[in-house]
C-alpha cells in the first residue's frame, strides 16, 4: 500500500539545515496496524506529514496504492488526500461551529457528494463510532474522546486507502485512550490499513507493528503480538 | 453550478454569522459608504430636476431680440437714435435663417414693462398687455386653468378676444366667479376672455398679471401700424443659438443703418447660455457626488478585506483541517471572496435601503418649498452601476484575504504549538 525508499527531508534552519529524515526505507502493507514511534525530533511527525501529502519529501520515493506521489501541486494534493487518505489528530480539529454530523460529512462534501448521500454516509459512521445519538451536538458539547471518535468517523468517512493517526491518544486519559484504540483495532479489523503516530509503549502495542525512529532513520522494525484494547476498557 | 450550492452559501453565512458583532461593525463602514454614495447622487439629481423644473416649458435652445437705441453714430445718424423694428422684420430673419424654428413677433402697449389699466364693471388692473402670434407658446409655455389660448383663426380674423393671467383674474373677478366669455377693457376697447393662464414656479418672462391678445386685434385697435417690439426665436436644437444670435443682428444692423460695431442698439438674450451653465453645473455635482461616493465605498470596502484578513488569521487551524480534509485552494479562495462579496452586498443593501428611505423623506419635507429640489431619487442605471461596482470592488479587495488564506499550509496549521 505504502511504498517509500531511500526517504530525505531536511528544514532550513536560517543558515543551517535541519536533517530530519535521512534515508528512510518503509513499506506497508494493506490491512497493516504500524505504530510508529520515536522521541520527540526523532522525525516521526514528519514522515507521518509527507506520507499524508500534507509535506513533499526532498529526496527518494513515494508511492501510494501503486500511484507515484511527486511533484504535486495544491490542488493535486487536496484531491489526493481527500481520496486517498484519512486524518486523526491529536487535538481532534474538528471544526467547532458544525455540528458532528456536519463535521464527518466534511470530507464528502469536498468530494462533491450530494447533501443527502452525505448525510446517510456520515450517520452510518457516526452509528459505527457509537455517536449516533450525538449526531446534532456540536464538538463543544462532547468529551474528549468523544471528540476524537467523530474525528476517526471523519476520517473515514471519505473512505480512505490508509488511516493516519498523529497521536490519535496524545490528549487522553488512559481509559478513553483504550477506547479509541478499540475503535481503531475495530477499523484496522475490517481491513483498513492504519499508521498510528505515538509515543506511548502501551498504545504502540495495541498495534501489530512498531516502527522505531531515531535521529531521522529507522532504528527497529518488528511485528509484534497486538494487545487488544478492549480487555482494558 | 457551485452558485446553486447550499452547503456552500451555509458554510459563508455560518461563518459570518458565528461572529455578528463584528460581521455587523465591519457592515457599517460599507453601509455608511453606500449612504453617503445614494445620498449624493440623489440630491444631485433633485437639484438638476429642480433646476430643470424651473426651466418647465422653456424653450432651452431659444433667443430674445428687441430693439434699443444706438450707441454709436453711422451714416450720418446721430448715436442715440431710437431703433423700431418693424413685422416685416421677423419675415426677412426667419427667411434668412433656416434654423430658426419658432419666430413669434411680439408688440407691448406703452414702453416695456409698461403696466395698462384693465376695466371690468368698476374694477381695474394695472397688467401688462402683449399682442401675440399662438407660436409664442411654444417658446414660453402657458398653464391654462381654463379655456384656450391665442389661436391662427384669432390672428386671422383680427378677434377681439384675449387671455389673462391668474393675477389679473384675481382682482377683475371674484373668486370662483366664471370668467371665460366676459369681457374686459383695454384703452376703450372691449375684449372677450377666451382663457386663463397660471403662474408658476418656472421661469416668466411675461409676469403673472398680463393679458394676451392677438397681434392683428393689437394692430388694429392700439394703431401701432407695422411696429413690432422684439421677438421670441426658438433654434434648432443642433443649432448654437449664439450663432444665429449674430445672424440676426447683422441682418438688423444693416437694414437699419446701425453701425456693425454697435453692441447696444439690439439688446439680446441667450436662454442656452443660462441653461447650459445650469446643466454644466448639475453634471459636475453628479461627477463629484459619483467621484466621493465611490471612494466612500472604496474605503468601506477596504475595511472588510481588513476584517477578513483577521478573520483568516483567526481561522488558520480550520482552513489548514479544511485542506487536510481534501478542500482544494481554489475551493478555500472561492469561499473568502464570497464571504467578502455577500457582506458587502448585503451592507450596502442596507445602505441603499436606509438612503432610499431618507431620500423620500426629504422629498416629502421639501415638497412645496421654495428649495429647487424635486424628486431627489437614483435612476436604475445609477443604482445599476453603484451596485456593480461595489461588487467588482468587493471582489477584487476579497481576493487579498483570499489569497492570505490559501497560502496557509495545512502542515503550519495544524502543527502543534
Amino acid at each position: 500500500m505504502i511504498e517509500i525508499k531511500n526517504l530525505h527531508k531536511s528544514y532550513k534552519m536560517g543558515s543551517n539545515a535541519l536533517h530530519v529524515l535521512k534515508g528512510i526505507d518503509f513499506s506497508v502493507k494493506e490491512g497493516e496496524l504500524v505504530a510508529i514511534m520515536g522521541s520527540s525530533g526523532s522525525g516521526k511527525s514528519t514522515l507521518l506529514n509527507i506520507i499524508g501529502m500534507l509535506d513533499t519529501l526532498d529526496e527518494g520515493s513515494y508511492t501510494l496504492d501503486g500511484v507515484p506521489i511527486k511533484d504535486l501541486n495544491e490542488t493535486k494534493a487536496a484531491n489526493y488526500r481527500n481520496k486517498f487518505l484519512g486524518f486523526v489528530f491529536q487535538s481532534f480539529n474538528l471544526i467547532n461551529y458544525k455540528n458532528a454530523m456536519e463535521n464527518v460529512a466534511l470530507p464528502l462534501y469536498y468530494q462533491k457528494v450530494g447533501r443527502k448521500e452525505r448525510q446517510e454516509k456520515a450517520m452510518k459512521y457516526l452509528e459505527q463510532v457509537g455517536l449516533k445519538e450525538w449526531a446534532t451536538h456540536l464538538p463543544s458539547e462532547l468529551s474528549g474522546g468523544q471528540k476524537q471518535r467523530v474525528a476517526i468517523a471523519r476520517a473515514m468517512a471519505a473512505e480512505p486507502k490508509v488511516l493516519l493517526a498523529d497521536e490519535p491518544t496524545g490528549a487522553l486519559d488512559s481509559t478513553t485512550s483504550y477506547e479509541v484504540m478499540d475503535l481503531i483495532q475495530k477499523i484496522n479489523d475490517e481491513g483498513n490499513t492504519i499508521l498510528v503516530v505515538t509515543h506511548e509503549e502501551d498504545i504502540a502495542h495495541m498495534c501489530k507493528r512498531i516502527v522505531h525512529l531515531k535521529d531521522g532513520v529507522i532504528v527497529e522494525d518488528k511485528k509484534v503480538k497486538q494487545v487488544r484494547a478492549k480487555n482494558y476498557v | 453550478m457551485w452558485i446553486f450550492d447550499r452547503d456552500l452559501w451555509g458554510e459563508i453565512f455560518n461563518t459570518l454569522g458565528k461572529n455578528m458583532l463584528r460581521t455587523f461593525l465591519t457592515m457599517i463602514g460599507v453601509i455608511l459608504a453606500m449612504l453617503i454614495l445614494i445620498l449624493l447622487l440623489g440630491g444631485s439629481n433633485g437639484l438638476s430636476n429642480g433646476f430643470n423644473k424651473i426651466f418647465e416649458g422653456t424653450a432651452s435652445n431659444s433667443l430674445f431680440v428687441w430693439s434699443q437705441r444706438t450707441s454709436e453714430p453711422y451714416k450720418g445718424f446721430e448715436r442715440g437714435r431710437r431703433i423700431r423694428f418693424k413685422i416685416e422684420d421677423a419675415e426677412i430673419i426667419k427667411k434668412q435663417i433656416p434654423e430658426i424654428e419658432v419666430l413669434a413677433p411680439r408688440i407691448e402697449l406703452g414702453s416695456h414693462r409698461d403696466v395698462v389699466t384693465v376695466y371690468r364693471r368698476g374694477r381695474k388692473s394695472g397688467s401688462a398687455v402683449y399682442g401675440d402670434y399662438p407660436e409664442i407658446d411654444n417658446i414660453t409655455k402657458k398653464k391654462l386653468v381654463e379655456g384656450r389660448f391665442l389661436n391662427q383663426s384669432d390672428i386671422d380674423d383680427s378677434k377681439k378676444v384675449c387671455v389673462i393671467g391668474e393675477e389679473t383674474y384675481k382682482l377683475l373677478f371674484d373668486k370662483g366667479e366664471k370668467a371665460v366669455g366676459e369681457d374686459i377693457r383695454i384703452n376703450g376697447v372691449f375684449f372677450r376672455i377666451v382663457g386663463i393662464y397660471k403662474p408658476n414656479n418656472n421661469i416668466n418672462i411675461d409676469g403673472e398679471n398680463a393679458v394676451f391678445i392677438p397681434f392683428s386685434t393689437f394692430q388694429k385697435a392700439f394703431n401701432s401700424g407695422d411696429r413690432m417690439g422684439w421677438m421670441a426665436i426658438a433654434v434648432d436644437p443642433d443649432t448654437k443659438v449664439a450663432v444665429v444670435e449674430s445672424k440676426i443682428k447683422k441682418i438688423l444692423k444693416a437694414k437699419y443703418d446701425i453701425s456693425p460695431k454697435d453692441e447696444r442698439a439690439i439688446g439680446s438674450f441667450d436662454m442656452s447660455e443660462v441653461f447650459n451653465s445650469i446643466s454644466a453645473f448639475t453634471t459636475v455635482l453628479k461627477g463629484f457626488s459619483f467621484f466621493v461616493g465611490i471612494f466612500t465605498l472604496l474605503a468601506g470596502v477596504i475595511a472588510i478585506s481588513n476584517i477578513l484578513l483577521i478573520t483568516v488569521k483567526e481561522r488558520t487551524k480550520e482552513i489548514g483541517v479544511r485542506r487536510a480534509l481534501g478542500a482544494t485552494p481554489k475551493v478555500v479562495r472561492r469561499q473568502i471572496v464570497l464571504e467578502a462579496i455577500v457582506l458587502t452586498t448585503f451592507a450596502g443593501l442596507i445602505g441603499f435601503t436606509i438612503s432610499v428611505g431618507a431620500l423620500a423623506l426629504i422629498e416629502i419635507a421639501l415638497s412645496g418649498g421654495d428649495v429647487p429640489i424635486d424628486n431627489p431619487m437614483i435612476n436604475i442605471p445609477q443604482f445599476t452601476v453603484s451596485f456593480l461596482l461595489m461588487v467588482a470592488l468587493s471582489t477584487l479587495i476579497g481576493l487579498i484575504p483570499a489569497n492570505r488564506a490559501v497560502k496557509i499550509k495545512p502542515i503550519d496549521a495544524l502543527r502543534e504549538e
